[in-house]
């Protein structure tokens, strides 16, 4: 996390201008291009994809088509959001998502190159919207636990360990936004895979179908031709949540089990 | 013959009237449930534990979403907790508590047996959360921690650090998806739902637009679970995700179901104050920051010295001054009200002067650094993130944003709307919250929706209502199909020059003003016309660019704010017709000598379901009233 000192309200907001240059693509087969756009005096309390909002405004009274991404919350937390930002998945701020990136990130007359996901598990659909169906044909393998409704015991039966259930919510807090898989040169998922298996694995619930998920994951993970983890640790740098690679080695020991 | 159906209340006393009335609901046999196919629109908490749950009993599942995944949907970023009556601090809190705090949250104007449900449901949700692998926080010897929340005297909230809207939400998503792997549901994301399909006044299906292929699409059923979540974005700059919309529920309301209770929407007290015109949402900071944050303002109006700069002497702990009892945990209406007032008054700090302090130094002193960072860490870095100040050195700075809205599409006790076959759950529905939502309800009354109460129900309607599904080509498919394609055409046919944001900004700016935390009739007969005009003003001047064909986020979103004009104006005219000040409603005209909220039992202990009439007549507000037997309405006393 970066503190920045605080902006007397006096002095009002600093701005700055910047130039956007992003990947502008009509459709999957279509070939697609960086075009660059500027934004001038725009206010550094803005987040980039309030900067985006802008520029969209702009490029619809001027008759063309605004820029396509993907977001929701706008707080960190669906995932929805995410494309390179300069090379980063989700920009240069750590365990930030890029809708919670803020220009105060960037100096006045900067350039910015926006770019979708590159990784062929995550088709491109327009501009800088990919589609991340996939991480749920993941989860659909094993991730979860089969309890049907009205099965669950009385919920203080299951004893959990104070630090177990943080060490469980830490691997549990994965947004499912892609940026491991998109970050990494072999385009893996094991970040994601993993999380989910600590997440389960970690806890008494999930330990009755944990080699089993463990295995049904990872199988489907070769099926959908993700490539495997040769230890860059790209995925831990940039994910939003901070999740530890150290998961991965624990998912290998996992499927030796 | 009255519109308004039999809410089909409970007869008896209300304490253990929701399992008398399970038992005698009719059940279906497993090889029929497998022939009957059931449409779930929305995947949060209470669409997703819904189509879950009924595809783990057997029936045919369709879910839709305009989210890529489940995942996505808005319940994701609730941030505080869960309320349950377990008792596990053993503080004296039971169902009966949990009832009563509701039902006084709510300031009498919910139905106290669908409350009592509510009540008596809670403790499985958390059971059947755990036994999914929610990790909520654990005491040292691993059983369930507990803490306090905005309102209540009790600690019964469940919480999973500050995402615990986000792990519910993977617990009933992955009992989805684990449907989706047994061939039981059929996920369809990226789909908008447009129209509701009746065929003589029975939901049958919905009409969706394939977000990414423009198609409309038709989807028929047997019975139809609308579960779309809250309109908090009727004002623009809330809480809410951009996305959230109210467009299903108000195409059903177009289609005859009743609205109750529009006017009843939540302002939540501790968010992160607007500061650029460019902003586009408003981020809430869980309020169980108010349990170690004290609230205040400059006692001098217009004192612009740093927050550090202001002696103790010369700071205002108003609501430690003005609620004694509860202090900076008084209930969300009292706080946003208050802030609001001093910040009109001058005392507001912050660009604009729209915002109060919320000091954590006093509880970093006295528990140290660490207990604080473990308890609100990741809420701070959001809010360091966002703001760009250290809220471990300076006052974080927090005002009032829409939240959540009470009112929504009326259903009866067994969650079905005056359309049958159509059942409405959580935000969706105007159910249990009354006037007023307690803190950490929401995500309690979505999963008891979704995980208990609509199984059994939807069951019973089931097994009462054995039609075949209808054909796509059934002329009431047509009939909607058309009427989405018009919706569609007519404002991709506009021909001005102004984005459709620039509009929505606007209708939030009149929305919060006119019908935000304090109304008046003449703001809101103004209001009224401000809509209209501004309605007319999109239809000729928007410009909504590109095709039906393909992706096209400026259609979604103008399809959703055309929708928000229609909604506003009920909303407004709800206020209006409200001639009483209760719960999140605040009506100026109805105050005592000393500013607290008047409510009026006598005209007013109903609730308000609104029916649309075609071709620009009025709509008609009928009124169901409300009894209470186990509880007696009382003023409403924080101080």
């Amino acid at each position: 996390m970066t503190s920045q000192p605080p902006v007397s309200p006096a002095a009002g907001p600093r701005r700055l201008s910047l130039s956007l240059r992003i990947w502008r693509q009509d459709s999957p087969e279509a070939a697609g291009a960086f075009h660059t756009y500027r934004l001038e005096r725009v206010s550094a309390d803005l987040s980039l994809l309030e900067a985006l909002d802008q520029l969209n405004e702009q490029l619809i009274a001027a008759g063309e088509r605004p820029v396509h991404f993907e977001h929701d919350c706008r707080e960190g937390i669906c995932g929805s959001c995410g494309f390179l930002v300069n090379g980063q998945a989700h920009g240069p701020q750590t365990a930030t998502t890029v809708c919670q990136l803020y220009l105060r990130q960037f100096r006045d007359g900067a350039t910015l190159t926006l770019e979708p996901w590159r990784a062929r598990a995550f088709p491109l659909i327009q501009d800088l919207a990919v589609e991340r169906a996939v991480l749920d044909r993941l989860l659909i393998a094993g991730g979860y636990c089969s309890v049907s409704t009205g099965q669950a015991p009385e919920a203080n039966a299951i004893l959990v360990g104070q630090e177990q259930a943080r060490s469980a919510f830490d691997t549990a807090t994965c947004i499912g936004c892609g940026a491991c898989v998109a970050s990494c040169r072999n385009a893996s998922a094991s970040l994601f895979v993993a999380a989910k298996l600590a997440h389960l694995g970690q806890l008494p619930q999930g330990q009755p179908e944990r080699t089993r998920r463990a295995q049904a994951m990872q199988g489907q993970m070769a099926a959908e031709g993700f490539g495997g983890c040769s230890s860059n640790l790209e995925c831990e740098a940039v994910c939003p949540q901070e999740i530890s690679a150290d998961w991965i080695s624990w998912m290998r020991r996992e499927s030796r089990r | 013959m009255s519109p308004l159906p039999d809410p089909r209340l409970p007869a008896g006393p209300i304490a253990d009237a929701w399992r008398r009335t399970r038992a005698e609901l009719p059940l279906i046999s497993p090889l029929r449930k497998r022939q009957l196919q059931v449409l779930v629109v929305g995947t949060g908490l209470a669409g997703a534990s819904a189509a879950a749950t009924l595809a783990e009993q057997g029936y045919r599942v369709t879910v839709l979403t305009y989210h890529d995944s489940p995942r996505r949907a808005h319940s994701v970023a609730a941030q505080g907790g869960i309320n349950a009556a377990k008792n596990y601090a053993a503080d004296g809190d039971s169902v009966q508590r949990l009832f009563a705090d509701t039902l006084r949250g709510g300031d009498f104007r919910a139905r106290e047996a669908g409350c009592m449900r509510l009540a008596e449901l809670s403790g499985g949700i958390i059971d059947q959360a755990v036994a999914q692998g929610v990790p909520f926080a654990r005491e040292y010897g691993g059983t369930l921690a507990t803490r306090s929340f905005g309102g209540a005297l009790v600690s019964r909230t469940f919480y999973a650090r500050g995402q615990t809207g986000q792990q519910l939400l993977y617990g009933a998503t992955a009992a989805l998806l684990r449907q989706v792997a047994a061939g039981r549901v059929t996920l369809l994301p990226r789909r908008d739902v447009l129209e509701l399909i009746t065929v003589d006044g029975v939901a049958r299906g919905v009409v969706a637009r394939h977000l990414l292929t423009g198609a409309l699409e038709v989807y028929t059923a047997q019975a139809v679970l609308l579960a779309t979540g809250g309109y908090s974005n009727v004002f623009f700059l809330s809480t809410n995700a951009l996305k959230s919309n109210a467009t299903a529920i108000w195409r059903a309301h177009r289609q005859g179901a009743l609205f109750a209770n529009p006017c009843f929407t939540q302002i939540h007290p501790t968010c992160i104050p607007s500061g650029d015109p460019g902003q586009s949402k408003l981020t809430l900071m869980s309020e169980s920051l108010r349990n170690d944050g004290r609230i205040w303002l400059p006692a001098i109006a217009g004192d612009s010295r740093p927050p550090q700069q202001i002696p103790e002497s010369e700071r205002d702990y108003f609501l430690e001054r003005l609620y004694p009892r509860y202090g900076n945990m008084a209930p969300r209406d009292l706080a946003s009200r208050r802030a609001r007032e001093l910040c009109n008054a001058g005392h507001g700090v912050g660009p604009g002067g729209r915002s109060v302090y919320l000091d954590l130094r006093d509880a970093i002193a006295a528990q140290g650094r660490a207990v604080i960072e473990q308890r609100y860490g990741n809420l701070l870095e959001m809010y360091a993130r966002i703001n760009g100040e250290d809220p471990y050195a300076t006052p974080l700075r927090i005002y009032p944003a829409p939240h959540y809205t009470m009112g929504g599409l009326w259903v009866d006790y067994q969650l079905m709307s005056s359309i049958p076959g159509l059942f409405v759950l959580g935000e969706a529905n105007f159910s249990e919250h009354g006037a007023n939502r307690l803190g950490a309800s929401a995500l309690m009354q979505g999963l008891a929706d979704g995980y208990f109460i609509a199984p059994a129900t939807v069951t019973a309607w089931l097994a009462g209502h054995p039609t075949p599904v209808i054909d796509a080509d059934h002329p009431a498919c047509r009939e909607a199909l058309a009427l989405a394609h018009a919706r569609i055409d007519a404002v991709l046919a506009a021909a001005g020059d102004r984005s459709v944001d620039g509009f929505h900004r606007e209708l939030g700016a009149l929305m919060i003003e006119r019908c935000g935390i304090s109304r008046t009739a003449a703001g809101l007969r103004a209001g009224l016309a401000e809509v209209a005009a501004l309605e007319q003003r999109f239809h000729g001047e928007v410009r909504v660019p590109g095709t039906a064909e393909g992706p096209n986020p400026e259609l979604e979103k103008a399809l959703r704010v055309v929708d928000f004009f229609g909604l506003a104006q009920l909303m407004l005219r709800d206020a209006l017709a409200r001639e009483e000040s209760c719960g999140a409603h605040f009506r100026e005209e109805h105050q005592s000598a000393d500013g607290e909220a008047r409510r009026d039992d006598s005209r007013f202990a109903h609730i308000a379901a609104w029916e649309h009439r075609d071709g620009g007549a009025e709509p008609i507000r009928h009124a169901e009233p409300l009894t209470f037997t186990a509880l007696q309405p009382s003023a409403r006393s924080y101080r």
